[in-house]
């Protein structure tokens, strides 16, 4: 079994697995459950100032769209955050704390932009032995009305200064949520970076209408015959995140800036790229929200395994993406690839070859007995019958070695050559 | 209850029906002596008796085999279909069904659109959904037998968007306008009436003339009973003739009561769908003796019989033969209350043209099947109560008796030797005993064509029949429009 534990910014836990601030942190019984599950830690539902509680819809909060199978793919919400009183939350938090030392307890927070919320709510929480604090910039719903949450995560300068805020008025560990509705994940990590952040999580949810009730010509989820957009999460937005994610650790500015990964995490494996690309943790939502707290069994298990069977420790993992994370234009296009299709797996569905026919390269052949084979001379390489292949590992790629001969091109599998030397670049200048 | 559901294991479901059989025998003699007039019979009662089994047991039995999917499970059943090019299933169905495109509307929540799409087809795509024997159509050529052994629900959510679409009562086709063209049908079985309804759909006027007192041919009067169950094949029928334009007159049989001739010289194109009323018969001596039956006869009476606790049934019951009609004979026997039911059949179990799942549903029911045996005699006085069978070899020399016979006890014979076209009229080329026709359903006389069980090509099975009639309308309308 591989050593899992974690050091997050001077913030221990048994794992790297963190439930994110959502329904499934709500209330003292969630968090004692999801402990005794095996969390690693928490990041509470946030907390807003104290006066009366937030109001939540009483219709319904969540829309969806499925895969196959009606498996959940993403998920939408246009929830607030607690509606429940802040002293009951902060009394709810010290005594969980308390009783599990070893998890990660981390406060999320969301109060008005003026440095007095800010300093009030601060101590309250230092108060509660709690382990550091996440500030919310991130909701995109809602409280963005209310000039919080993604109001203030779309303006880096607001960012900037009430994180600084935050690490004047308080010695805890402080950690800046990030929105994903802005047009690049940069200028907000920097800032956050520059007002002292300890660390920055990103993703928290987009801006998003899952569907429209055909029936009432309403956007859904539909609070009486109308509906407002939510934020989207669950395995939809994983590809959205990690590409946040990375862009964020490869940066000049902002490398080395630590990271908790979020969006769509869903399995051990998830949680392993999320980290490979650059994410020192990991927090996870929606697939609790689906599944229940058990998953983090099959995340536990499943990294120890493959840290195992890499002989890496968690720390070796950490990153170990970021440096192959490149610019399209630093990529190989000397670099050649074939489809070929395993005719032992192949069951004849012929996805692939309508793939290819109708909308790629015509290079794949559909024989009279429906044998499906690849014609090299036409093969872009693109991998979409990969991707449509309902057999996994039925249709792979093959590597051309160098010298070889590609036979759509007629040319030779030359050395590394990208698009800043390449001849049909008008800017480029050869190296020759 | 036990018999409703094949299971792949049948030891264990010969273990059970044994169970049951020994509870009904104690229940009824525990009935009889207290006086109670549940159950006097039993499937030990000797002689050949109704009400061998409880009232219940006897629903249970007849009720439907496969029932049907509800809303939930056809979405998770549709959703394993991966949408496949030119997709093998669609090539396995001999009428052509567009599958991957209506399990997608199943998919997306529209059933109806699902059911025009199969109905479009084949119109009996309703009685399709019940009696095809997908296993070796539709799905064994689904890829996902091929990849897990599992295919695609294609029966189930055929019937799924059907029975929808037919629970609305909604027709979803339209005549064209009135050609004032007229055609015959003889026979309202599945090949007949689809004929008639891509006709009608043409805008022709058809006249059904069938012997039978109701339409519908064996889908009434020959599919097993928990096939088709509530009526199901007159409620398609009813169904099928809101299209218009469509006549059907029972009771008229040609060559009795009709002549080919005069309906030559009366309609502009006539079609032949008169299936195969003939049966083959045994050459065994004895075979005239009493309860010694055909097995078409005795599941047509099965099938007209509402109340099945009024069906006498035997205790030792043999089925001679190898098809489908012999497994639904036999396994209608056991469902009925016979305690030994034993199908014989002439050559290896290979060659049995019942498929291996009918013959499993057969075995797993609690029936015996015994191959390489061929009977010779039918002993008994009046009545049969034995059937003398001698071993056969199978050679490239043909089938020869041995020497060695054996005798199976039996107060009820059901023969299930084939059936054989019985009155085609005169001057129609027959080839193999059935009516000789093209690709397109045309027979030797002009103007006449003829498909289903009684015309060459197709496998006799209810989705031929309806390839072949749907396909004969389409050349007759073409017929039709060149001579107009
Ligand atoms: C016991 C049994 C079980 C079967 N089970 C299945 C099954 O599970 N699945 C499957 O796909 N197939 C099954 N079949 C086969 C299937 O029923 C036939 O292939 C199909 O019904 C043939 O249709 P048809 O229209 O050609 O003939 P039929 O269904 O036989 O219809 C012929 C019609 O013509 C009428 N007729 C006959 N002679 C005359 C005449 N002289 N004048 C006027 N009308 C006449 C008859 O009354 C009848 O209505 C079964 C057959 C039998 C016997
Ligand atoms: C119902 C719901 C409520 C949420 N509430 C909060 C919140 O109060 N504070 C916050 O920072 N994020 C909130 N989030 C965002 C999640 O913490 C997380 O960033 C997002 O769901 C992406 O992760 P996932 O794909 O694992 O769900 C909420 C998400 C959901 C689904
Ligand atoms: S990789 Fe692209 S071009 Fe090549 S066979 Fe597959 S789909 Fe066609
Ligand atoms: S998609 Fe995959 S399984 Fe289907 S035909 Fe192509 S290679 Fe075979
Ligand atoms: S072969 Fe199977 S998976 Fe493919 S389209 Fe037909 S039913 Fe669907």
């Amino acid at each position: 079994m591989a050593d899992l534990s974690s050091n997050f910014i001077g913030i221990t836990s048994p794992n790297p697995f963190w439930l994110a601030s959502a329904p499934p942190t709500d209330k003292e019984y969630n968090v004692r459950r999801a402990f005794d599950a095996g969390w690693g830690g928490v990041v509470w539902k946030t907390l807003g100032s104290e006066g009366p509680p937030i109001v939540n819809v009483s219709g319904p909060r969540y829309g969806a769209i499925w895969g196959a199978d009606r498996r959940l793919l993403g998920l939408n919400n246009i929830e607030l955050i607690t509606d429940r009183p802040l002293q009951v939350n902060l009394e709810e938090i010290r005594r969980v704390k308390r009783d599990y030392p070893d998890r990660a307890m981390v406060i999320s927070l969301m109060v008005p932009c003026d440095e007095e919320s800010w300093k009030d709510i601060l101590h309250r929480i230092e108060d509660t032995g709690a382990d550091g604090v996440e500030l919310n910039f991130g909701c995109p719903h809602g409280m963005a009305e209310r000039g919080m949450g993604s109001a203030v995560g779309q303006v880096p300068e607001y960012i900037e200064m009430v994180t600084a805020w935050v690490k004047h008025y308080s010695k805890m560990p402080c950690i800046v949520k990030l929105t994903p509705n802005v047009t690049s994940i940069l200028p907000p990590a920097m800032a956050a970076k520059r007002g002292g952040a300890d660390a920055v999580s990103l993703i928290n949810t987009i801006k998003s209408v899952t569907n429209v009730d055909l029936d009432h010509f309403s956007p859904f989820p539909m609070i009486d015959g109308q509906g407002s957009h939510g934020g989207y999460c669950g395995p939809a937005v994983k590809p959205i995140a990690l590409n946040m994610v990375g862009e964020i650790a490869r940066h000049a500015d902002t490398r080395g800036l630590p990271i908790s990964g979020i969006g769509g995490v869903t399995t051990w494996r998830d949680a392993a790229e999320f980290m490979a690309m650059g994410a020192g943790n990991v927090q996870v939502c929606t697939a609790v929200m689906t599944y229940g707290f058990k998953i983090v069994q099959e995340m536990i298990s499943g990294l120890s395994q493959y840290l195992d069977q890499k002989q890496m420790s968690l720390n070796q993992l950490v990153g170990r993406a970021v440096p192959n994370f490149v610019e399209w234009q630093d990529l190989n296009l000397n670099y050649v690839t074939k489809a070929v299709i395993s005719q032992d797996d192949c069951i004849k569905c012929g996805r692939c070859y309508a793939a290819c026919e109708d909308t790629s390269h015509q290079a794949i052949a559909m024989s009279e007995d429906r044998t499906f084979t690849v014609k090299d001379d036409e093969c872009v390489a693109c991998n979409l019958c990969v991707n449509v292949c309902p057999v996994d590992n039925c249709i792979t790629m093959k590597t051309l070695p160098k010298g070889a001969m590609d036979e759509r091109t007629g040319r030779e599998v030359g050395d590394y050559a990208n698009w800043q030397t390449h001849p049909n670049n008008p800017s480029s200048h050869a190296a020759e | 209850m036990l018999e409703r559901k094949v299971t792949k294991n049948s030891a264990l479901a010969i273990f059970y029906l044994l169970i049951k059989i020994s509870t009904c025998a104690s229940l009824g003699q525990k009935n009889s002596k207290t006086g109670s007039l549940a159950l006097s019979n039993s499937p030990l009662t000797p002689g050949i008796v109704a009400g061998r089994l409880p009232v219940a047991a006897l629903a249970d039995n007849f009720a439907d085999h496969t029932p049907p999917l509800d809303r939930h499970e056809a979405r998770v059943a549709a959703d394993r279909c991966y949408f496949c090019h030119d997709a093998p299933c669609i090539t396995a169905c001999p009428t052509s069904i567009d599958i991957p495109l209506f399990i997608r509307q199943i998919a997306t929540g529209t059933p109806d659109a699902a059911a025009k799409t199969i109905l479009a087809q084949n119109i009996l795509g309703g009685m399709c959904a019940r009696v095809c024997p997908t296993e070796t159509l539709c799905e064994e050529a689904c890829v996902r037998e091929a990849a897990e052994g599992k295919p695609v629900e294609i029966g189930s959510l055929q019937r799924f968007a059907t029975d929808t679409l037919m629970a609305k009562g909604v027709h979803p086709f339209t005549r064209a306008t009135p050609t004032g063209r007229k055609v015959a049908v003889v026979g309202a079985g599945p090949a007949g009436l689809a004929c008639a309804h891509r006709l009608a759909m043409k805008g022709h006027d058809v006249v059904i003339s069938d012997a039978r007192p109701k339409a519908g041919g064996l889908n009434e009067y020959g599919i097993a009973s928990y096939k088709s169950t509530n009526d199901f094949a007159q409620a398609e029928v009813e169904w099928l003739l809101q299209i218009g334009g469509i006549t059907l007159h029972h009771g008229k049989a040609l060559g009795r009561d009709v002549q080919l001739a005069d309906l030559q010289k009366d309609y502009d194109a006539v079609f032949l769908g008169m299936g195969l009323a003939g049966v083959n018969a045994l050459r065994a001596g004895g075979e005239e003796k009493s309860n010694v039956q055909n097995a078409v006869d005795f599941i047509a009476t099965l099938r007209q019989t509402a109340d099945k606790a009024t069906l006498p049934i035997g205790r030792d019951v043999v089925v001679i033969g190898g098809g489908m009609t012999a497994v639904d004979a036999a396994v209608q026997s056991k469902l009925l209350g016979a305690e030994n039911v034993t199908i014989v059949y002439r050559r290896g179990q290979e060659k049995m043209s019942a498929s291996g799942y009918e013959q499993e549903h057969a075995t797993s029911a609690g029936v015996r099947i015994v191959c390489n045996a061929a009977p010779v005699a039918v002993h008994g006085d009046a009545a049969v109560s034995e059937v003398e069978f001698a071993y056969t070899e199978d050679t490239a020399n043909g089938l020869t008796l041995t020497a060695q016979t054996f005798r199976l006890k039996a107060d009820q014979v059901f023969k299930a030797i084939g059936q054989s076209l019985t009155g085609a009229p005169d001057g129609l080329t027959l080839s193999g005993g059935k009516i000789a026709t093209d690709a397109a359903g045309r027979t030797s006389l002009a103007g006449v064509w003829a498909g289903g069980d009684c015309a060459t090509g197709g496998d006799d099975l209810t989705v031929t029949a309806v390839a072949e009639g749907r396909d004969a309308a389409e050349d007759i309308h073409a017929h039709l429009s060149a001579r107009a």
